[in-house]
């Protein structure tokens, strides 16, 4: 069964308390335990920019959004374990859990 | 099925006895089919078969292993039937033959192997609601229906219904697991367990809503419960601490409401009216509860209960071994809830001047602002000092805050006797 780890920042995306080696450490351990099935971290969120498209298909763009939503994505993992309490057991480990951020689990919609 | 009318109360009392029985088929069958649904459409089917065959043909001489067989049937047919269950049925072959010979029936002679640990633990299982925890666990393994649970929270059937579907779903859609946590993940996961049959327990106790003051059959619920789970994990001292506070407890339900159904507090209760087996029940699961390692909340609570319950009086209560358990408590789970309770020991112990100052010293604690036995508390204390005037004030403010009509008829009672000057005495 598919996870995403959605892991969100509430501090604007800066992810003071962890260090790149705890990600590559975290990363390795999920490669290794081979669940992976993507992963990629986000730039910084001042670099977003938004599509829409109203009803006569004509897109507007707009800068942002910024961080009016208090929790901003930073990035996100894909992951194939049987069930909900693995899934969580490596949310658990995933150093975008700590600090101020936070780590949304969410199944995989199977259609 | 319950809800279906039925001839009459012979048949009514065969279903009641099935309600055990129903959980320990359920958690079976879900450990089998690893679906809640199937498994809970299977257990009544088998249950309304058995009330049906068993008056006529004689009840079988293993009658869990012919619910079991009936039920197993029932569901496979259904997964034959329906088509979105079919990559499962696929599965399930794989699965079963993996598994090996089906567990022997264990030592108490019962012929249904006891998976109810295993639905436990995903009725309680932190990524569902609170609320739905508790009702999850009522509808599966107390075995109620869920008009039942409704009726018990007081919420419209529709509500409960709405909330029991979005918890099995969750469950389905998320893939929950049907297991027991291993030793390493235990002792994270077992407070909610006993958090879900405890909530059960003082939504019954004290009722935070409602005419009645207590509703009883809650609270049954919660000590059946809390019996099944002493039973399947003999070896978890908080465990029995939990069974042990709600015996405790429990013990004193007769002596807590007057005739009209008025609240009556722990100093005056007629101590005659509490059940002396269940006392003693609860006394020996104490020990159990506090050797062989740090003791839990449960344990340690279950111990100032115990202090309560055998004690003739309140005067010869050992309130120094109380106001000493508290600390202990505080130290494990520091709360101003406990603080509230332990500066009421403080005050047994060293008069009310002492317990007041610690209550005063809780003044600030946002978690009391609308908490109404602080509001009793030093209405009790600041009465026995004789400053009325103050008393009367935390009074009107605990009858504001009190949830239940027989605490708010006691509060006012207690308020009248203040006003009235003749009557200044102690409470």
């Amino acid at each position: 069964m598919k996870y995403m780890l959605l892991i969100t920042s509430t501090d604007g995306g800066a992810e003071c308390s962890t260090s790149f080696e705890d990600w590559q450490v975290f990363d390795k351990a999920v490669q290794d335990a081979g669940i992976m099935v993507s992963a990629h971290s986000l730039a910084d969120f001042t670099t977003a920019t938004t599509v829409r498209v109203n009803d006569a298909g004509e897109p507007t763009i707009t800068d942002g959004p910024f961080a009016e939503s208090r929790e901003v994505l930073g990035g996100y993992y894909v992951i194939d374990v049987p069930d909900l309490d693995a899934a969580l057991h490596w949310a658990t480990r995933c150093p975008g859990a700590r600090g101020a951020g936070a780590v949304v689990v969410r199944p995989v919609a199977d259609f | 099925m319950d809800e279906q009318p039925t001839d009459g109360s012979v048949t009514l009392s065969v279903a009641a006895a099935f309600r055990e029985e129903r959980g320990r088929l359920l958690a079976a069958l879900v450990h089998r089919f690893g679906d809640l649904d199937l498994a809970e459409d299977a257990a009544a089917e088998a249950i309304e078969a058995a009330l049906a065959r068993w008056p006529v043909d004689g009840v079988p001489s293993r009658p869990g292993a012919w619910l079991m067989t009936t039920a197993r049937r029932r569901a496979v047919d259904r997964l034959r039937r329906d088509r979105t269950y079919a990559d499962r049925l696929a599965l399930l072959a794989v699965e079963s033959q993996r598994a090996g010979p089906a567990p022997a029936a264990d030592a108490g002679g019962d012929d249904l192997p006891d998976e109810r640990l295993q639905l436990f633990f995903t009725c309680a299982h932190p990524a569902l609601a609170a609320d739905d925890r508790v009702a999850l666990t009522l509808r599966c393994l107390a075995g109620l229906t869920t008009p039942e649970v409704a009726r018990a929270f007081l919420v419209p059937t529709a509500t409960m219904a709405k909330r029991i579907v979005r918890a099995k779903n969750k469950i389905r859609t998320a893939r929950i697991p049907f297991r027991v946590p291993g030793r390493d993940e235990l002792p994270q996961r077992l407070p909610g367990v006993l958090q879900v049959v405890y909530s059960v327990f003082t939504e019954g106790y004290s009722a935070s809503s409602g005419p009645q003051l207590q509703r009883l059959d809650l609270a049954e619920e919660a000590l059946r419960l809390g019996r099944i789970l002493r039973r399947l994990l003999p070896a978890e001292r908080e465990v029995a601490g939990l069974l042990a506070l709600m015996l405790l407890t429990h013990a004193r339900r007769d002596a807590r409401t007057g005739a009209d159904g008025e609240l009556v507090l722990l100093h005056e209760q007629d101590r005659h009216r509490w059940d002396r087996d269940m006392i003693d029940e609860g006394c020996a699961l104490v020990p159990v509860a506090l050797t062989g390692g740090p003791p839990g909340p449960y344990g340690v609570q279950a111990a100032i209960a115990a202090l309560h319950d055998e004690a003739p009086d309140v005067t010869s209560t050992d309130w120094p071994q109380i106001v000493a358990l508290y600390d202990v408590l505080m130290a494990i789970t520091p709360s101003p809830v406990v603080a509230v309770n332990q500066a009421v020991a403080v005050a047994m112990r060293d008069g009310p001047a002492a317990g007041l100052a610690r209550l005063d010293a809780l003044a600030g604690e946002p978690l009391l602002r609308d908490y109404g036995p602080y509001a009793v508390a030093r209405a009790e204390l600041l009465a026995r000092l004789g400053r009325y005037a103050e008393a009367a004030t935390a009074y009107r403010r605990a009858i504001e805050l009190a949830g239940t009509e027989p605490e708010r008829t006691h509060l006012r009672r207690r308020l009248r006797a203040l006003e009235s000057p003749r009557h200044h005495h102690p409470l």
